[in-house]
């Protein structure tokens, strides 16, 4: 028999001994909820720990182990030897072989071609050589060639970097610019592939190792800088894309009833905007003023828009943003406010003023245009292979990213064929393609006429097969010597 | 040759943790004891497996045969206290003896790869531990008085704590530990066991609210001089463990309400008071930007994790000597590295099916005092393995706490074999009240 006694803790003793019923098994369980509940908590809380350790390692671990500060990267070059980086035709950009004393070295066949897009592995390395850092000095060689070479006491080799770059465009693009400082991005529309990456001035990433101290030395010319991704640049009037985009949104569309009397000059609250080289351009529609790029028409643009929303296009275009692009870049940036006074208005409307984008960028909303107003992610890394040519993983993002609605694209489609056909940018005219772009003279001396030559745009019109962006560092107008660097670019791409 | 048997013995090594784990888990499928009596015996065959694979890659990759004898003599140990603990307690839990002496072997593993010296000194606290938790189980059944001294283990942790606070050395910011005898002692590992006999027995003495509120100003006291030593992990560990034993006891989610909120409060105020504590919240937000200063440790930590991948770099094959303190703090980071991430996870698992036994045997015990001790400590042993492993894992900010059985520290191992052991002898209890049950029923 038992007595039932007051104290909770004597529950558990009743309930065992047989006699229990229904309510003092209920209160045996009241009495451990808690503890359960508790219990549950805490294994939720190890849970949770062990999802994210499963998350790093499957999403996050391979961009935060590619680190200079990773020592472990020694270790694998220990191990393996660093794998090659091919083209996408499967040319060799760079690989290892050795020299007469057997000691390693890195050989680019290319010379200063490639040299910022696929870098150096040595001084804090760059391009690609620094962000497939970790992958080219990991060995997915099967396990038997790995045993072998184990007994042999040999390396084994690293993996191969299958890149999207194409070799003859490269070439092209690299010697169009010439003796001029500059940088071209060449992208399919329709895959985000980088086709070509030039920047100049370059250098010979075989002798890295000799040139080093006078490179870094020389802080004028930056030739280590890739211009490309790096470049910050006042847009110059390839800013009047966005500057129509903002027009195109704030009237629903209709341009139609937009006119302008250009006499060379707009003046506006005692502030004035000259056109390029003070050319008058007449009674123009905005289709018009787009093609010729009259400045004093766009300055009247730019005085009629909201400066927030103009803002907010530019924040939709990534601007002040981080760009989808794996590599080393710089954000662009966009600062206008509506409390500016309408002299930074009008400057920022024609792509002067306080703005600054890179190349990438550039080419990443002409893009865009192309593409039905959506940016494929640009990728410069196809896959990542063993030695014996076997996939051991595919890096093609397929990360989709909506700037502007399909109208918007065809819009602009339409006013940039215009400037290819009869505007700016005629000297692309009357080939055997299409093309659709934007001139831009973005001067960056002040006072001074200097500016830096611009081109963005891509072919054919109708259905864009390639992006073209090319910047030239002091050179002049945009028509005069962007475009003609482009054609070259077009023309290899579509002989 | 060496290096395609070390290359081979980390997917072995994983798969045997895999096999270890589920055994740990398949035990709680049997409600009795003597069903699992072969669980426990493969268990102990795996352990083993691990020890000696783990110690044999060793000697391969360093070419270094001598550390074979290290390791006969960790192996007698383990395999004395297995015996031993069978033989003097029959009754007692297996799983718990397994997992205490399979993390104790992983340890070995990497303590030696990581630093024989320090290896050899862990082994022989280890050993002088496992000695003095034999008696522990005897003595928590024999001597009921403890449950009356209340006070003195309130007075005595304060007293313990604050002498540390005044007199001891300063090493790498915190004042946690003072030195006798060449012998770094670290009193708030020992206080958390005093600490937890303490609030068990305020508890059982009334659940009243004058009696909670003096219990909490106790407890305040010990947390507050861990934060002005700089310990702010145990400051957290003693906190955390506070609360939740007032609820289990109270039943009352207002006072788990309350610890809660005093619990953000006093984070809010430690933020904007200490500038150490900012720094680690920087740290463990973008340890990439300070990779020069205070984020160096936690990105050497995601270093080696990440690149040691799911079945890691091999023994001695990997950096982990590049994490700043990781013998201690980075224990768990270094094994992700060498042994791979799958055998990491799998450890996890072993200190969870730890303290779900834990939380196990404390709801079958039937005295308050005992049980309330039982839930505490199961608390101070997960909540710090949190913290730990979080913190390696960047999944909160860094505390620098160590794990327990695995990380080098005399103190930290020597409290939590007497925890281990404490638990014991309450399942021995709470056994021994099952079988004076069923006599009774029987009659």
């Amino acid at each position: 028999m038992f007595k039932r006694k007051k104290n909770d803790d004597d529950l558990e003793f009743v309930a065992l001994d047989g006699y229990e019923s229904e309510s003092v098994k209920k209160k045996e369980k009241n009495r451990t909820f808690e503890t359960v509940l508790v219990t549950y908590f805490f294994v939720f809380l190890m849970l949770l720990v062990m999802g994210n350790l499963v998350l790093f390692v499957t999403k996050d671990s391979e961009s935060v182990i590619n680190n200079s500060y990773n020592t472990r990267q020694e270790i694998l070059a220990n191990k393996n030897i660093r794998g090659k980086i091919l083209s996408r035709d499967g040319d060799i950009l760079a690989q290892t072989g050795r020299n007469e004393e057997g000691k390693e070295i890195r050989y680019y066949p290319y010379g200063e071609i490639f040299s910022h897009v696929v870098g150096y592995p040595v001084k804090g390395k760059s391009g690609i050589e620094l962000s497939e850092n970790i992958n080219l000095l990991t060995s997915h060689d099967s396990v038997l060639v790995k045993i072998q070479n184990e007994v042999g006491s040999l390396k084994n080799y690293g993996d191969n970097v299958h890149t999207t770059l194409d070799v003859d465009l490269q070439k092209v693009a690299y010697e169009a610019l010439g003796a001029y400082r500059g940088a071209i991005v060449v992208t399919d529309p329709n895959t985000g592939e980088i086709l070509a990456m030039a920047s100049k001035p370059g250098f010979d990433p075989n002798s890295i190792g000799e040139m080093w101290d006078s490179l870094v030395a020389d802080k004028e010319s930056g030739v280590l800088v890739n211009r490309a991704t790096q470049g910050l640049y006042p847009p110059g009037s390839t800013f009047k894309m966005i500057t129509s985009l903002e027009y195109y949104r704030e009237h629903d569309g209709n341009v139609s009833d937009y006119h302008f009397n250009c006499g060379g000059s707009f003046t506006y609250q005692g502030d004035r905007i000259n056109c390029y080289h003070k050319s008058s351009h007449g009674s123009v529609d905005f289709k018009r003023s787009f093609e010729k790029s009259c400045n004093s028409s766009f300055a009247n643009i730019g005085v009629s828009e909201d400066a927030d929303k103009l803002a907010d296009t530019c924040k939709d275009l990534l601007f002040n943003k981080d760009l989808p692009y794996d590599g080393l870049y710089k954000k662009s940036s966009f600062v206008l406010t509506s409390g500016d006074s309408s002299y930074d208005v009008m400057q920022t409307s024609i792509g002067q003023g306080k703005t600054q984008i890179t190349p990438l960028h550039l080419n990443m909303i002409t893009c865009a245009i192309a593409n039905k107003g959506t940016l494929q992610k640009p990728y410069l890394v196809s896959k990542i292979a063993n030695y014996s040519g076997v996939t051991v993983k595919n890096c093609a993002p397929n990360k989709t990213i909506r700037l502007m609605s399909e109208d918007e694209s065809a819009f602009l489609t339409d006013i940039m064929t215009g400037v290819v056909e009869k505007g700016t940018a005629s000297k692309l005219s009357g080939q055997s393609y299409t093309a659709a772009g934007k001139t831009g003279s973005a001067e960056y001396n002040g006072d001074k006429s200097d500016s830096h030559a611009w081109f963005t745009g891509f072919a054919p019109a109708t259905d864009p097969q390639v992006c073209v962006t090319v910047i030239v560092e002091g050179a002049g107008s945009g028509g005069d010597y962007a475009v003609p660097i482009a054609k070259r670019v077009f023309d290899a791409y579509f002989k | 040759m060496a290096l395609v048997i070390s290359d081979l013995s980390k997917y072995i090594i994983a798969v045997i943790g895999i096999i270890y784990t589920c055994e740990c888990f398949a035990v709680f499928r049997y409600g009795n004891e003597d069903d699992r009596g072969g669980i426990y015996m493969r268990q102990i065959i795996w352990m083993f497996l691990v020890h000696f694979i783990g110690f044999a890659a060793i000697c391969l990759e360093t070419g270094d045969v001598s550390y074979i004898f290290f390791y006969g003599f960790q192996q007698i140990m383990m395999f004395a206290t297995i015996t031993l603990y069978h033989v003097l307690y029959p009754e007692a839990n297996r799983l718990i003896i397994n997992n205490m002496c399979f993390l104790l072997s992983v340890g070995f593993i990497i303590l030696t790869r990581l630093n024989y010296d320090k290896a050899v000194r862990q082994f022989k606290i280890v050993a002088i531990s496992l000695l003095v938790g034999l008696f522990v189980p005897f003595f928590v059944k024999k001597l009921r008085f403890l449950k009356h001294l209340t006070w003195i283990y309130g007075i005595v942790g304060i007293v313990a704590l604050a002498v540390v606070y005044i007199f001891s050395t300063v090493t790498y910011g915190s004042k946690i530990s003072y030195s006798v005898f060449g012998y770094t002692f670290q009193p708030s590992e020992f206080v958390k066991i005093v600490f937890v006999f303490f609030v068990a027995g305020m508890l059982t003495i009334s659940k009243d609210f004058f009696q909670i509120v003096m219990t909490s100003v106790a407890a305040a006291i010990h947390v507050i001089i861990l934060v002005l030593s700089r310990d702010l992990g145990s400051a957290l560990i003693f906190f955390v463990t506070y609360v939740v034993m007032v609820f289990i006891a109270t039943h009352n989610y207002l006072y788990l309400f309350l610890g809660n909120a005093a619990g953000a409060v006093a984070a809010m105020v430690a933020y904007k008071l200490f500038s150490h504590v900012r720094v680690r919240v920087l740290a463990w937000r973008d340890p990439f930007s300070y990779i020069d200063s205070s984020g160096y440790q936690i990105s050497q930590s995601l270093f080696a994790i990440g690149t040691g991948g799911w079945f890691g770099m091999g023994l001695c094959q990997g950096d982990p000597k590049a994490i700043p303190f990781v013998e201690e703090d980075f224990v768990f980071s270094a094994i992700a590295e060498e042994m791979g991430v799958i055998f990491a996870l799998c450890l996890i698992l072993i200190c969870v099916s730890c303290f779900m036994m834990f939380m196990n045997i404390s709801m079958r015990i039937k005295e308050e005092f005992y049980r309330y001790i039982a839930v505490g400590l199961s608390i101070l042993y997960i909540f710090q393995i949190f913290l730990t492993i979080g913190g390696g894992t960047r999944f909160i900010p860094l505390t620098g706490v160590t794990l327990p059985l695995v990380s080098y520290g005399g103190s930290s191992v020597l409290t939590t074999i007497i925890m281990f052991s404490i638990i014991q002898g309450l399942f021995g209890i709470q056994s021994i009240e099952g079988k004076k049950r069923v006599q009774k029923k029987e009659e």
